[in-house]
């Protein structure tokens, strides 16, 4: 299937690139339905991949990239169920998610990232798997799963690690502050700035010139220099597990999805 | 070179601000809520912090602004990284 519209994502190849755009109010959330369609998607990769030379992951919405993971659906998961249940359930979630993000991180393509404003937590995680971030100079990057009482959960720790230095990593992680594109080019996050507006324009540029080289040897190289954490990321899953079965991540939940407030993207 | 003025610093966040969402200058006060007067979400208020860190060629930490709604202590954040 060469073209697919969903209800969180479409796809279509354009330009032997294969434009993967999330489109899910308000500010792509990643719930059951968005993983449902992302394994659609990977499932239709193997023949995309045959007629491109490379992905591009982008959001059509204002409001951003993405702003993570669906916490109203995480929390009202722990709602009317037993906590081994609802446990079991999290954790089905984070493997299916996880495979579908290590599945696009070794994609024999050159993978970019194109995102604007709002880049979050899982939305974060989404734009660490790609080989590029390409950045709109309006994008931030954060992790805020710590005021939650959690870890970022579908491998931004793991891939973090990979990719950046540990200062950074950590000061990402435990202060849950967010970075602006400045910030995030200085320390080797993004790897191009785009002006406001412009980050998909850049990718696709970028995306024909990755197109200029050998499939074979593009896909080698980045083989080389982009080993995939497999065994952090299983441990990823089982760290987030532990700390979701405690109560004070309930309340956590509970707080922010009860918050009517105007600061809840604040730390 | 010196660092501008608090007072300065105020003038700017006030006209970047009432520019960039479009109310007029002469409706935003120092003491005023930024959320209510500029009529913004914690996503916008993202925006504007954004802008700001441009503006200034500053990092401001967003914990920083944990409980700021005025634009007299915004500034003041700003002015102790310049």
């Amino acid at each position: 299937m060469n073209d697919f519209k969903g209800q969180t994502l479409s796809w279509q190849i354009v330009n032997g690139a294969i434009e993967l755009s999330l489109h899910r109010e308000a500010c792509n959330e990643i719930g059951s339905l968005t993983l449902e369609e992302l394994e659609e998607f990977v499932s239709a990769l193997p023949a995309l991949a045959n007629d491109a030379h490379a992905l591009i992951i982008h959001s059509t919405l204002k409001a951003g990239f993405s702003a993570g993971a669906d916490l109203r659906e995480l929390f009202q998961r722990s709602q009317g169920m037993d906590k081994d249940a609802a446990l079991q359930g999290v954790r089905s979630f984070l493997q299916r998610i996880h495979a579908v993000m290590n599945t696009i991180d070794a994609l024999p393509l050159t993978t970019i990232a194109a995102v604007h404003g709002v880049t979050f937590g899982g939305g974060f995680e989404l734009a660490l798997v790609c080989d590029l971030i390409i950045a709109d100079r309006m994008a931030r990057f954060c992790f805020p799963e710590l005021r939650l009482g959690l870890i970022p959960g579908f491998g931004g720790i793991p891939r973090l690690k990979r990719d950046l230095g540990n200062a950074v990593v950590r000061d990402l992680l435990l202060t849950g502050r967010s970075f602006n594109v400045m910030k995030a080019q200085q320390t080797g996050l993004v790897s191009q700035i785009a002006a406001e507006g412009e980050a998909l324009r850049v990718a696709r540029a970028t995306a024909s010139q990755a197109g200029k080289f050998d499939k074979q040897t593009a896909s080698a190289a980045k083989k080389f220099v982009k080993p995939i954490p497999y065994e952090e990321l299983k441990r990823e899953i089982d760290i987030f597990c532990d700390l979701y079965s405690r109560p004070a991540v309930e309340e956590g939940l509970r707080k922010f999805v009860e918050n009517e407030g105007v600061q809840p993207y604040l730390p | 070179m010196a660092a501008p003025t608090i007072d300065h610093t105020l003038d700017e966040v006030l006209n970047l601000a009432a520019s960039h969402f479009k109310v007029p200058r002469e409706k935003l006060t120092p003491d005023a809520d930024f959320f209510k007067t500029l009529g913004i979400d914690s996503l916008q208020a993202l925006d504007l912090l954004t802008r700001l860190e441009q503006h200034f060629r500053i990092e401001l930490p967003d914990y920083e602004l944990q409980g700021v709604s005025d634009f007299r202590t915004l500034a003041n954040r700003i002015q102790s990284r310049l």
